[in-house]
């Protein structure tokens, strides 16, 4: 292993700073809830379904059915696009 | 790799050229769009000017990418690719609301095109889907790579979007999930050659272009939104058919690991999709509100590509669609 090497000097910080160029970022969400689409999850989780089976995330985003036709429940597997525009969530 | 087979005049003198060593050969100076026989010949010279930008090939010296020469013959090719696209966009401009989300689903669900994937669902044949995979493995291969090149040109909401849904194509860090080492995997077990770029020579016409439209979107920051509007739709024209083909893979008797590549789309694009337009697109246009067209833009080229090889092929197999 190295020795981690000096830091360069920091240069002086401008005495007034300069405009952000673009708006501050809010957080983003952990769960969305997608319009007529599924609900977005992020991070590592374990969901447990109705019939009490227990499913744990593969990504850092995952995708829940909200439709309940998926194929792939409690994953979304896009059936939400095949139903009638009132039977999606 | 090496270079492909060159395809005409235009293809023969930039691929005479990039064998030879950079800046000795002058025998560009007298190359341009102008001395393409046809579309191919076109197609293919700006597909290999491309490919100096990603992988390189073993018979060309690298130093050629930021060629002056083969840049000046690149942008005529370009320029008539984008005239082209237009051209082609302007018979299907969108119908806009003041909601670009459902805007943007709307016309992808609207857009109308022959399915590859059911008929690989349901009918084809073995030969007929070695085939579409050896034409595909042309982008699978390099899957989520053109739109890569959009990140460093994005502000901070976008970025950090289009960073989280390209860290899953690159398998969140983990490289036996790298979805183009889940394709090579699949061509492998599917008796098929992995190596980058292998299937190149009998690429057809649609395929190289829609590489093409591709590399062009992600390697022009002035189109960066059209690179985006082009990801959206693909991803959300993604999970349903990629069932569909894992389900003709399995009817088939092709091996696991092919249908593994399909069968991991359905769940990661159906994250995807939402990801590619509310997260990406969406800020990006409330930020840059002129590069909504753009957006449009890219996701027709993406379905019009799709399209033209579906058609391509399936002519090529006498189906009806």
């Amino acid at each position: 292993m190295t020795a981690r090497p000096v830091d360069p000097p920091t240069p002086a910080t401008p005495a007034t700073p300069s405009t952000p160029a673009q708006p501050v970022v809010e957080e983003r969400p952990t769960i969305v809830m997608c319009p007529e689409g599924p609900m977005l999850l992020r991070g590592d989780a374990v969901i447990e379904d109705a019939d009490g089976n227990r499913h744990r995330t593969t990504r850092p985003v995952s995708a829940v059915c909200r439709c309940n036709k998926s194929a792939t429940k409690p994953w979304c597997d896009g059936t939400h696009k095949l139903l009638p525009k009132k039977l999606r969530p | 790799m090496l270079l492909p087979k060159a395809r005409g005049t235009l293809s023969e003198q930039l691929f005479t050229a990039l064998r030879e060593e950079p800046g000795t050969a002058v025998a560009l100076s007298a190359t341009s769009v102008d001395v393409a026989d046809d579309a191919e010949d076109r197609a293919i010279a700006l597909w290999a000017s491309y490919e100096l930008h990603y992988r390189g090939f073993e018979d060309v010296d690298d130093r050629w990418e930021w060629s002056p020469d083969v840049l000046r013959v690149r942008a005529g090719l370009e320029e008539a690719l984008e005239a082209e696209v237009r051209e082609r966009y302007a018979a299907h401009q969108p119908e806009r609301t003041d909601d670009l989300a459902k805007d943007l689903f709307d016309y992808v669900a609207d857009h109308d095109g022959p399915s590859m994937a059911r008929y690989v669902q349901t009918e084809a044949t073995e030969a007929q889907v070695l085939e579409l995979l050896r034409q595909k493995s042309v982008y699978h291969l390099k899957e989520a790579d053109p739109s890569a090149w959009v990140v460093p040109r994005l502000p901070t909401g976008p970025k950090a979007a289009l960073m989280e849904l390209q860290f899953d194509e690159y398998g969140d860090g983990n490289p036996a999930r790298l979805h183009q080492h889940l394709f090579e995997r699949g061509l492998e077990a599917a008796g098929l050659r992995s190596e980058y770029g292998a299937y190149v020579d009998e690429a057809t016409l649609p395929v190289l272009e829609s590489n093409n439209v591709q590399s062009f979107f992600g390697l022009h920051r002035r189109l960066r939104a059209a690179s985006l509007g082009h990801l959206a739709a693909f991803e959300a024209t993604s999970s349903i058919p990629s069932r569909r083909m894992a389900q003709g893979l399995e009817r088939l008797g092709f091996p696991d690991e092919i249908a593994d590549y399909y069968r991991e789309h359905v769940e990661a694009d159906a994250v995807h999709e939402q990801l590619a337009v509310r997260d990406i697109c969406v800020p990006l246009v409330e930020l840059e509100p002129a590069l909504a067209d753009d957006v449009f833009l890219g996701a027709f080229a993406c379905l019009d590509t799709e399209d033209r090889q579906a058609r391509d092929l399936l002519d090529r197999w006498g189906v009806e669609a």
